[in-house]
């Protein structure tokens, strides 16, 4: 049993075998979007539909789903004017919107609920009234134009799996997480357990979905399909630990470049700070993490709640505490369908 | 530095952005100077917005700039460009004729251009003609061109010098006038420009990448021109780092100019011939073509070898090698004035190959209309598409005003293998010839193009073989032995290849490049810059050795990946890399240089020069070849051995770029306010090509278009996949919020674009991406129409939407035939009412007008339009 799978999770173990991971580099990003199809070509996973979305930006497909494991966001930042800054306040003031210190981007601000649908949904209310703003102000410049691959973390404290009752989650010699479709059978506890908002259900069969990290490709040495695909190496693959030191040296050299605002998000943390105990596939941001949909502190439900019990009771647990944000997430996904 | 304007690289050439993005990580920095914020302007560290069609007052602002601030890389731009040199007297500039070049004839739109030679240089003759779009070879080249009494002034003070007639030309492309021109606030614009300057001169290089959004205007060649001047005066061409990359439309767009599928040229870039007197034998030909001075010198043993590759034996001296019988071109017959002949029913048939024109091309509406005046259609393509069913759910025929039963069209639909499902090479935009094999066999019935093309020339020549008829001798002595394989007989494409690189004609041998061909018919060769693609009969396009890429004496270099052409030689004029002693400018810049001990010019890539050429051999007046090639020189392929600031010959519409507007412009020409569009450009002045009047209140806005990263071209390749359809679902206008809030357009809602063409429906992008412009003290707004949409899917999760090309004119650079992609319409909230191109059906003539003698083939130039009247003044948007 490894120091990193304290609750008693299944793992897989194999000699010789490391944790690989993801890093994730948004300063490179050009939004292509290739991660996204490369994923769902080697996956074999389905077009799940898009919609033009008002205040989309170039994302149609809005959000990761059981049939989209890479998801590119899309944020468009606008530099403050007067009314966007009291835009920024008012939404501040009730409560959204985080961190963020000079939001919002015209993509939307992200929120309680759009963090739940992580990925992506932001709800109508909450985007800034463009044209209403064109006709009462002087035009605010378009400040920076984001772009994001979102991915399942790989959590070192996996929501997912410590709330899966069947051992359908796994965790594998690379330690990362997987779904196996044969053993799941479709409770869905798993899903309000993800503090990202990664895991899905498959709308037709009922089962859980997500990320495998490529299993299949790690298995037979290659790297996974949308690291592969990446033209610009903002998605890298290898060694979780030789990663981390890339990540942060990557981190140095911004700030020399002077972008000072570039920062790891889930590795290379201190223990109290960590989200999710480190995450597998972590990422480098220059905006704060709520500007992409993620939350400022993560952590899986279990290790929040219950320092030790049996796993089927912690999923209790974890679905009693997350009920709430388990029901508006479905209806988010569902109103978006 | 990596300056990118006239193309959304990270938009439209993702991987190929990749080495951007290397170089941003190592400090490059990126500007993006393009009307439509894209995914390159979000990576970009600099972005100007710029309006569209007006970047040759940002070029000619830059050249301007650079001059007055004297930061010309002054050792390179005197000894290695034609600044020096002294113009003809009777040369008068656009600012001496408010808007023209000497030599304008109102009467016909076209210039004589002998005024605007070189002192003392002879003109070539074709110079001063009448020409169609295709100008003489000779032109480009200054092939021709006597250059022995030729004067230069090396202090570049003499006033008829280059350098004094650009500075004179660019001498109003202040800062302030690009700001009032193009939009740029001036701190931009001098922000951009001492950019480039600081990445100029020995120690630094910067390069340009430009795409269709510099070619597609009125204008185009003239803008790349000026991109051209800009990096000759910073030194930035033949260096490392340097240079000026044309982004490519798709796959081996390259490859189909250097052996090519334009009319008006033969394999690698020889001329096609002409039916016109004086150029109809070989030795005619070899004549106009052939330069006294310079490589062009060498153009007898391209042709020869040229016809004996096509001919085999049967081209002998004693008939001209075959060369009589190539065929001959007329005028211009580029695509859009073939389909125009369609149109007006003076064509029979068609191949469409790899294209999609009802979506694709300008004026599609036209277009689909052209392809039912057909006899008969061949369109080949991975999936059923646009072109191939005009006949049957176009807008026209949903939409009424074409009816299926009246359309006599014979279309045949061929499917065509996919990229991975044949084997051959890609010519890329670096030159580069890269092979790829076959991963798969293609599904079903689907055939390579090499498959087809190869079979249908053996039932033809197996048709014709009887035929006494002279007309016919190419078709009976075509040498034409390809060897197939496999069920479906396929040829095999390394053939093809092996005769593109040539052979002795005697034994077989494998050519080793170009320098071995001979004008006596012993040498046979496909396409002479390609020579050496097969050397030692090793396929040397199919080399993947990238070579020790951390060796820091030019490892980076990879001179065995792939080959590229000419001579596997990856920088072109690269002598110009090292200053006229034949040392490296810098060492950090340092590429080629002469080696005295060798007594040879060497480096990291293969020199471009005649390695035994001394730096200090100066040719003799007289002299002729590349014996008139002096050691510093670096420009071999030009009749002076210079890069020219300035185009003595060449171009048809002035020897220096100039703002002129787009033909459709709410704005006018505030540097030469009575020639409003490019005096000599194109017009096909019909009733169903309308034009826009120029600041017509009725279209204030103005338009531009782009690519998505994730469709491709006009769709058959990305709208049917399901993966890449929900992407980008629905056609959509990106529109800034100021003016949709002018015409009450929502965020995600509908609107329309209308021109005079068509009316098309998109869902609206409100965005600050767009941002409108202060145009000469008033407001201007421009939206970017994404074109990859078209109404047929062949997939139940494919998309369909309305055609911006629908919307655009035909309308012609004078030097090429490419259309104005910048161009004026309205927005209006809400969705189309009827068919897109409804507005076009009153305006068909359906009459046949054939003659023998094609009006579509001489188009109008623009200075023969009596449209002078100005409409009543625009209002402020």
């Amino acid at each position: 049993m490894s120091a990193r799978s304290p609750l008693g999770e299944i793992a897989v173990r194999k000699p010789g075998a490391q944790r690989m991971g993801f890093f994730t580099d948004t300063t490179v990003c050009i939004g292509c979007k290739a991660c996204e199809v490369a994923c769902k070509q080697w996956n074999d996973l389905p077009a799940d539909g898009s919609e033009f979305r008002k205040g989309g930006s170039y994302d149609h497909t809005g959000t990761l789903s059981a049939a989209t494991w890479r998801h590119v966001r899309f944020v468009e930042a606008l530099a403050p004017s007067p009314a966007l800054q009291r835009e920024a306040e008012a939404a501040l003031a009730r409560g959204i919107g985080g961190n963020v210190p000079n939001i919002p981007a015209a993509g939307g601000m992200p929120s309680v609920e759009a963090l739940g649908g992580a990925g992506g949904g932001v709800a109508e209310h909450e985007m800034v009234d463009l044209v209403g703003i064109a006709e009462t102000e002087a035009q605010p410049q378009m400040d920076r134009w984001l772009f994001m691959s979102d991915v399942c973390k790989h959590c070192t404290n996996a929501g997912c799996l410590d709330a899966c009752p069947t051992g359908a989650l796994v965790r594998t010699e690379f330690e990362t997480v997987i779904l196996q479709p044969d053993v799941c059978n479709g409770c869905g506890y798993c899903i309000p357990s993800c503090p990202f908002g990664v895991i899905d259900r498959d709308p037709y069969d009922g089962r859980a979905a997500k990320c495998t990290l490529c299993y299949d490709r790690l298995e037979d040495g290659l790297e996974p399909a949308c690291a592969k695909a990446c033209p610009t190496d903002s998605i890298q693959f290898g060694p979780y630990d030789e990663l981390v030191e890339t990540a942060k040296g990557r981190v140095v050299a911004l700030h020399e470049k002077g972008i000072e605002t570039a920062y790891l998000y889930g590795a290379g943390d201190a223990p109290e700070q960590q989200i999710a105990g480190n995450l597998g596939a972590f990422f480098l941001l220059t905006e704060p993490p709520e500007r992409f949909g993620l939350p400022a502190q993560a952590d899986s439900p279990i290790q929040e709640n219950a320092p030790v019990a049996t796993a089927t009771g912690l999923a209790a647990a974890a679905l009693a505490v997350a009920g709430t944000v388990a029901s508006m997430l479905i209806a988010h996904r569902r109103a978006r369908r | 530095m990596v300056w990118i304007q006239g193309s959304g690289m990270a938009e439209a050439h993702p991987v190929g952005f990749r080495w951007v993005m290397k170089a941003k990580e190592r400090g490059a920095k990126i500007i993006h100077v393009d009307p439509h914020y894209s995914r390159t302007s979000a990576l970009a560290d600099l972005y100007a917005p710029i309006r569209a069609g007006s970047d040759i007052a940002f070029l000619g602002g830059l050249i301007h700039h650079i001059i007055e601030t004297d930061a010309y890389f002054k050792d390179y731009v005197v000894n290695y460009t034609n600044a020096a040199t002294i113009v003809n007297e009777e040369f008068k500039d656009t600012e001496d004729l408010e808007g023209y070049f000497s030599g304008y004839d109102p009467e016909t739109g076209t210039y004589d251009r002998s005024s605007w030679m070189y002192e003392g240089g002879e003109v070539a003759s074709a110079a001063g003609q009448r020409e169609h779009s295709t100008q003489a070879f000779s032109d480009r080249t200054g092939a021709g061109m006597m250059m022995g009494n030729v004067e230069s002034d090396e202090t570049l003070q003499h006033p008829r010098c280059v350098f004094q007639l650009l500075k004179k030309h660019y001498a109003r492309y202040t800062p302030e006038m690009v700001e009032q021109v193009c939009g740029i606030p001036r701190e931009t614009f001098l922000e951009i420009a001492d950019t480039l300057i600081a990445n100029s001169g020995r120690e630094r290089t910067g390069m340009l990448v430009y795409a269709v959004g510099w070619t597609q205007h009125s204008t185009g060649v003239q803008m790349i021109r000026g991109g051209a001047i800009v990096q000759l005066l910073l030194g930035n061409v033949g260096r490392p780092g340097g240079g000026v990359m044309a982004m490519r439309g798709h796959a081996s767009i390259q490859g189909s100019s250097d052996i090519p599928t334009l009319y008006e040229l033969l394999p690698g870039y020889l001329p096609m011939p002409r039916a016109r007197e004086g150029e109809v034998t070989l030795q005619d030909y070899v004549d106009r073509g052939g330069s006294a001075r310079g490589w062009w010198a060498n153009f007898d043993k391209y042709i020869v070898s040229l016809c004996k590759a096509w001919f085999g034996d049967n081209a002998t001296p004693e008939n001209d090698f075959g060369f009589p019988w190539l065929p001959k071109i007329s005028g211009n017959h580029s695509h859009f004035t073939t389909m125009m002949r369609a149109m007006d029913g003076g064509l029979d048939g068609l191949f469409v190959m790899g294209q999609n024109p009802a979506v694709g091309s300008q004026h599609s509406g036209l277009q689909r209309r052209a392809l039912g005046h057909l006899k008969w259609l061949v369109v080949r393509d991975l999936a059923d598409l646009e072109t191939a069913r005009f006949w049957k759910d176009s807008q026209e025929v949903k939409g009424g005003e074409i009816r299926t039963e009246d359309i006599q069209t014979e279309v045949f639909l061929m499917p065509a293998a996919g990229h991975v499902e044949k084997e051959g090479h890609f010519t890329n935009t670096q030159r580069l010839l890269q092979w790829r094999d076959k991963a798969l066999d293609p599904p079903g019935d689907a055939r390579s193009e090499l498959h087809f093309m190869h079979h249908l020339a053996k039932r033809v020549l197996a048709h014709y073989a009887g035929s006494t008829d002279d007309k016919d001798w190419p078709l009976r002595n075509l040498h034409w032995d390809y060897s197939e394989h496999g069920q479906h007989a396929e040829p095999n494409a390394e053939d093809v290849l092996r005769e593109i690189n040539g052979y002795e004609v005697a034994t077989g041998r494998h050519l080793s490049g170009f320098t071995e061909l001979e004008a006596d018919g012993t040498t046979a060769c496909g396409c002479w810059i390609y020579s050496g693609c097969f050397a030692d009969g090793v396929n040397q396009t199919r080399r993947r050795n990238p070579g020790n890429l951390d060796d820091p004496e030019g490892g980076w270099v990879s001179p065995e990946w792939a080959w590229a052409w000419p001579a596997n030689r990856r920088i072109l004029y690269n002598r110009a890399s090292a200053d006229p002693d034949g040392k490296p400018w810098s060492e950090r810049k340092k590429y080629v240089w002469w080696d005295e001990e060798e007594g040879k010019w060497t480096g990291y890539d293969v020199p471009d020069f005649p390695a035994p050429k001394r730096p200090d051999y100066k040719a003799a007046d007289d002299a002729v070849g590349m014996d008139a090639i002096s050691g510093d020189d670096p420009f071999m392929m030009m009749a002076d051995g210079r890069a020219w600031l300035y185009s003595p010959s060449g171009l048809l519409d002035g020897p220096m770029p100039t703002h002129y507007e787009p033909f459709e412009s709410p704005v006018d020409n505030l540097l030469y306010p009575k020639v409003p569009a490019n005096p000599a450009a194109l017009v096909w002045d019909r009733n169903d090509n309308p034009l826009n009047p120029p600041r017509d209140p009725r279209y204030p806005v103005v338009a531009s278009t782009f690519r998505l990263t994730e469709h491709h071209t006009a769709g058959p390749m990305s709208r049917n996949l399901p993966w890449l359809a929900e992407l980008q679902p629905e056609m959509f206008a990106e529109i800034d919020p100021m003016l949709a809030a002018k015409r009450g357009i929502e965020d995600g809602g509908w609107m329309c674009i209308v021109t005079e063409r068509a009316e098309i429906e998109a869902r609206a992008k409100v965005t600050h991406r767009v941002r409108p412009l202060e145009i000469a003290g008033r407001t201007v707004h421009q939206i970017s129409l994404p074109w990859h949409w078209g109404s047929h899917t062949t997939s139940e999760q494919g998309v369909t939407g309305d055609t911006t090309n629908d919307l655009i004119a035909l309308s012609g650079d004078p030097n090429v035939s490419i259309e104005d992609k910048a161009f004026s319409c309205n927005v209006r909230a809400g969705r189309r009412h009827n068919s897109s191109t409804a507005r076009l059906a009153h305006a068909v003539d359906n009459e046949l007008k054939l003659s023998g003698d094609h009006g579509a083939e001489e188009p109008e130039k623009a200075g023969q339009r009596g449209d002078s009247q100005h409409p009543p003044e625009l209002e402020d948007e």
